[in-house]
């Protein structure tokens, strides 16, 4: 379990973490709770020759009320999202998760930005992000831009983020109406076999976990709903447009069973 | 817990708090990694990455030009350093095929993992860079994974041998008795049982270092092993140095589970490479290299038959198993389904009993002894089909035990399968476990929630168990044809201040033997147990041990230390009569001082005497100077501890997913030194049977490729898996030894799979869910709940 060599230089800001992005191109990976990075160069299944340390950029971590929304630095700590009054209060779903991600070592030393610019349709936050409607924002070389969650997932492990560019704040709209975040593992530090997180905010936000190579929303659910189709008419048809894998855990029949039952629950539970 | 405001002075049944946990919570405590070994070289092993190959040419010139590296060698570069293969002590037939196993294989890999070459450098990361330069050419053959397809001998994994099956060995007493049986039996049960792989996986990977030491040709060994002392026996007949010539020390050694009671290639490689190369040489074992090439647990096909009477009692049980070994026979791979090859008739008296394990060869890492080593797999297949015979009579499962339990008043009672159980008492257990676990208040929400047809299910599981422990008599394992013996070496010595060592040689991986020997001896002394220091895991200090395994510990060598004390206080008797002017008759010790009975104020402390002892001015006539003795004990039989664990758990029927809500465990140790300790064991073991029974598997795919190899794809359950236990205790001591004591070890382990196992099927039963395979994922119950809907709709047309 050794990674294969690499430099190491650590940013003290985001135009600085930007600009030796820039010096590295693609070659170079960012650094933020090493809870993702870190495991794949140890398996060499990830060899960046530099890696940029952004962990330390004290400026990027914080919670901001903006009226009706959230404002969340991307180097914000799990547990700083977990245990936010802010978020327990304007947005309980995401304060909620984020104290499901892992274990307390892990949502004391990762960031929301780095569990979302990873990318992993099996994480829970990108799922709880994209139901909520959120925007990401990210800044390159020619300042920063917004894309929205519903855009910023691209495939397996890959997003909206050119390689000069660095995530640097999410933004989630207030939503105090119902919600629910079922979570289907076998064990508490595991990553969602199926996830699935729902929120109504006027309407009814449906996103998946690990029913596809990315973090997905539930089209059909939410259409269903738009339409006035109860809540279990909604979840049948969870497993539309989705494409899971198979794995140890779960086929893909398996898989799309937990998603019908799982969004029926989260429907429920959130008063959909 | 029971520990924070319990007074604990230290005695023998006190909770004295464990003199291991300051330095290991405060990290004073040194692995062998973290010993520091000034030019130590640092060996990694390149291994298969196909399950069964030709090696058809190997070229390690890459590796040897690599920055960092000192040297590199092939199998048949070190081919000669080896004087024999690696050993297996238990050969449990004259027949058994035993495959060449050399600490790097030369032409042929048979496993994945299967140790190809190893480079030396003076970095560990140089070295680990280096093995990408190594080049090897294989000619991959077909694997051979499912026991069944191994013994059409399709595929052969070694074709010197000519055969996958590595031996048949049975256990029939009265053959007639049991075909009569099955020929007259009301009821039959007829089981099959698999028993996955597991990977053992303890806290410390493994790790050696060799020092050459500088002058005489000797050698330091430091290993993460479990039995220092036949791992030196064992080194030297591998590699041919005279065996005086090797010290093997077990520092703190970070949990084993059995998985460090072996001879490795490494530790042999090191030493080899060390001699080789006349520098230290260390390696440490990678996480994933630890799920390969570490021995794995388990790994059985079980078929059990019981033949009942009309009333549900047993008249006679037939086993029949297929045993993974894997590609090589580790030190005791063969002889672990002889560990539970006596104990398929449980805690019921059976009066017919047949076994027969025949042994397999697999492209698969080696098994061995995993926490409870052939008896959970023996009380996994027993128990389950006692849940069985139980639904086919439509009695209660409690009820059917009740029935069949051995008699307290038989005890001593000789079973059919031929050892003697020396005590046994099972129905207050199980009373015990019933009242804990409100088992029929549960039994009722059971109905209730069945009846209101709700979608969480209840289950409950029972299990009894008994287990032998105290291994082991010596005459036994020669009968079962085990190479060594099953003794145990203490020594008892107090130094001339009146402090106490003693010196053992069970050699602890997170046991606590220091607490519970310095507790031992100061109860037998009247001392602190902060004045005895215990010395084990070198063999330079301690020179005869047979070390630490099948919860052995406290009822060989715990009972090896107290009769070593025992022998000191004769001693001592002797010296303090003699100064005190006294008969031995007359005198008493009490609280740490000899006096005079009835006449207290005439005392001599043990300190005085040790004193006395030391410095042999007025010692009786023709006595040694000295006051210490040593005892090398062998356990006239084994112990029998036994239990009885309840499990209740909820079961999602329509996600699949298992919730074990309540777990109730009353084990019968006998007497206790340490019931926080024994509370530690019984938690510990308990959590690592509910792991087999819900989570853990390690998953071979048709190739031979470990599919579970992270502790991400292999689920070692945690804390927040479980709840809390409810745990209780009946004492029934053992009279096979002084101390009454049997082990407490694997009792957990042992106990708890079927519990949780025969719970989950209990919760299934109503919806037609006869047989499920573990561990119980969700996605397995769901299939065999989607399989039995099917079913039930097929019938109903």
């Amino acid at each position: 379990m050794i990674p294969a060599s690499f430099d190491y230089q650590r940013a003290a800001s985001a135009e600085e973490a930007v600009s030796m992005l820039r010096e590295h191109g693609e070659e170079a990976k960012l650094l933020a709770g090493g809870h993702s990075l870190l495991p794949l160069m140890k398996l060499r299944l990830a060899t960046p020759s530099v890696v940029i340390d952004v962990g330390r950029i004290r400026e990027l971590s914080y919670l901001r009320d903006g009226g009706d929304q959230v404002s969340i630095g991307a180097l914000t700590r799990h547990r700083d999202v977990e245990t936010s009054e802010l978020l327990q209060r304007e947005v309980p779903i995401l304060a909620h998760v984020a104290g499901l991600v892992g274990d307390p070592q892990v949502r004391h030393r990762g960031t929301i930005g780095g569990s979302l610019a990873h990318g992993d349709p099996a994480s829970d936050l990108p799922a709880v992000v994209l139901a909520l409607g959120g925007t990401l924002v990210v800044q390159g070389p020619g300042g920063r831009r917004d894309i929205p969650a519903t855009e910023f997932f691209q495939g397996f492990l890959e997003t909206a983020l050119a390689p000069e560019e660095m995530l640097v704040e999410i933004r989630v709209p207030k939503a105090r109406g119902g919600w629910s975040y079922q979570k289907f593992n076998r064990r508490a530090i595991d990553w969602a076999i199926v996830g699935v997180a729902a929120v109504r905010n006027g309407t009814t936000g449906v996103a998946l976990v690990n029913m596809g190579p990315v973090p997905l929303r539930a089209s059909a659910v939410e259409q269903a709903l738009a339409g006035g189709a109860s809540a279990a008419d909604a979840a049948a048809l969870a497993a539309e447009g989705t494409d899971p894998s198979a794995d140890l855990n779960a086929s893909v029949e398996y898989r799309q069973h937990l998603a019908r039952v799982l969004v029926r629950r989260a429907l429920e539970e959130a008063g959909a | 817990m029971t520990v924070t405001g319990v007074p604990a002075d230290g005695r023998i049944g006190t909770p004295l708090l464990r003199k291991e946990d300051p330095p290991l919570l405060t990290g004073e405590a040194r692995f062998v990694e973290d010993l520091v070994v000034p030019g130590a070289l640092h060996a990694a092993v390149l291994r298969s990455p196909h399950a069964n190959a030709r090696i058809r040419s190997l070229d390690i010139s890459g590796a040897l030009a690599s920055p960092g590296v000192v040297a590199a060698f092939t199998g048949a570069d070190l081919r000669e350093e080896w004087a024999q293969p690696l050993p297996c002590a238990w050969p449990v037939t004259a027949d058994i095929k035993i495959p060449e196993h050399l600490p790097l294989a030369v032409e042929h890999v048979s496993y994945g993992g299967d140790a190809v070459a190893v480079v030396v450098g003076e970095s560990r990361e140089a070295a680990v860079d280096a093995l990408d330069a190594v080049v090897v050419d294989y000619e991959p053959l077909p694997a051979v994974v499912d026991l069944q397809e191994a013994l059409t001998d399709r595929v052969v994994v070694h074709e010197s041998l000519g055969s996958n099956r590595c031996y048949t060995w049975s256990l029939i007493p009265d053959p007639a008795a049991v075909d009569s049986a099955f020929a007259e039996a009301a009821h039959v049960v007829k089981e099959r049982y698999v028993q996955q792989r597991l990977i053992p996986n303890a806290m410390e990977t493994r790790g050696v270092c060799v020092v050459p030491q500088p002058f005489g040709g000797d050698y330091t060994i430091y290993s993460a092993t479990q039995i220092p002392h036949i791992l030196k026996v064992m080194l030297g007949i591998v590699t041919g140095i005279p065996e005086q010539k090797l010290r093997v020390v077990a520092p703190w050694v970070g949990g084993g589970f059995g998985s460090k009671l072996n001879v490795y290639a490494e530790e042999a490689l090191c030493l080899a490479l060390a001699r080789r190369l006349k520098r230290p040489v260390r390696w440490t074992e990678e996480r994933i290299e630890n799920a390969q090439a570490t021995i794995q647990g388990r790994g059985m096909i079980q078929e059990i038959e019981l033949a009942a009477d009309r009333d549900g009692r047993v008249r006679a049980v037939r086993v029949n198993l297929l045993a993974d070994m894997g590609a090589y026979l580790q030190l005791v791979t063969p002889g672990i389904p002889l560990l539970g090859a006596f104990l398929y008739h449980g805690v019921y008296d059976i009066p017919a009993y047949a076994f027969t394990c025949t042994g397999v060869f697999t492209t698969k890492t080696a098994t061995d002894a995993d926490r409870g080593a052939g008896r959970p797999e023996a009380t996994y297949a027993i128990e389950p089909a006692m849940d069985a015979l139980a639904h086919q009579l439509g009695l209660d499962p409690a009820e059917v035990r009740r029935r069949n339990f051995i008699a307290t008043e038989k005890f001593p009672y000789s079973s059919a399968a031929g050892l003697v159980f020396d005590s046994g008492d099972y129905g207050p257990a199980l009373d015990q476990a019933l009242e804990l676990a409100a088992y029929e208040a549960t039994r009722k929400e059971q109905q209730d929630r069945r009846n209101a047809g709700a979608n969480k299910r209840i289950g409950i599981g029972l299990s009894c168990y008994v287990e032998m422990c105290g291994l082991a008599p010596s005459r036994v394992l020669a009968s079962l044809n085990y190479s060594a013996g099953g003794w145990e070496a203490a020594t008892v010595r107090l130094m001339a201040t009146g402090k106490v060592q003693v010196v053992t040689g069970s050699t602890p991986h997170g046991q606590g033997h220091e607490t519970c020997w310095s507790q031992i001896v100061a109860d037998r002394l009247g001392v602190d147990p902060d004045d005895v220091d215990v010395v084990s895991g070198d063999t330079a200090l301690s020179p005869a041990g047979m070390d630490t395994y099948g919860s052995r510990s406290l009822s060989v060598g715990g009972v090896a230390v107290w009769q070593a004390t025992e022998k000191v206080i004769a001693k001592a008797r002797a010296i303090a009569a003699h100064q005190m002017e006294a008969s031995e008759e007359d005198l008493e010790l009490v609280g740490g001082s000899f006096q005079v009975k009835g006449t207290p104020s005439r005392s001599m402390a043990i300190q005085a005497v040790a004193f006395e002892a030391f410095t042999a001015h007025n010692l009786p006539d023709g006595m040694e100077p000295g006051l210490e003795a040593q005892v090398t004990y062998d356990p006239p039989n084994f112990t029998f501890p036994f239990g009885t664990h309840v499990a209740v758990v909820e079961v999602d029927s329509e996600t699949g997913d298992v919730d074990l809500v309540r777990y109730v465990a009353v084990d019968d140790c006998g007497n206790q030194v340490n019931p926080m300790i024994v509370e530690g064991q019984v938690h510990g073991g308990v959590v690592q049977g509910i792991a087999q029974a819900l989570y853990e598997e390690a998953v071979y795919d048709q190739d031979g490729n470990l599919r579970t190899s992270t502790l991400t794809d292999y689920l070692v359950p945690s804390a927040a898996e479980v709840p809390s236990f409810t745990l209780g205790h009946t004492v029934t001591p053992s009279p096979t030894n002084p101390m009454g004591v049997k082990g407490v070890g694997e009792a957990g382990t042992i106990a708890s799979t079927p519990a949780v196992m025969n719970a989950v099927l209990d919760a299934l039963a109503p919806l037609g869910v006869t047989a499920l395979d573990m561990p119980a994922s969700p996605q397995r119950v769901w299939e065999a709940v989607e399989r039995a809907k099917k079913a039930a709709e097929g019938e109903e047309r």
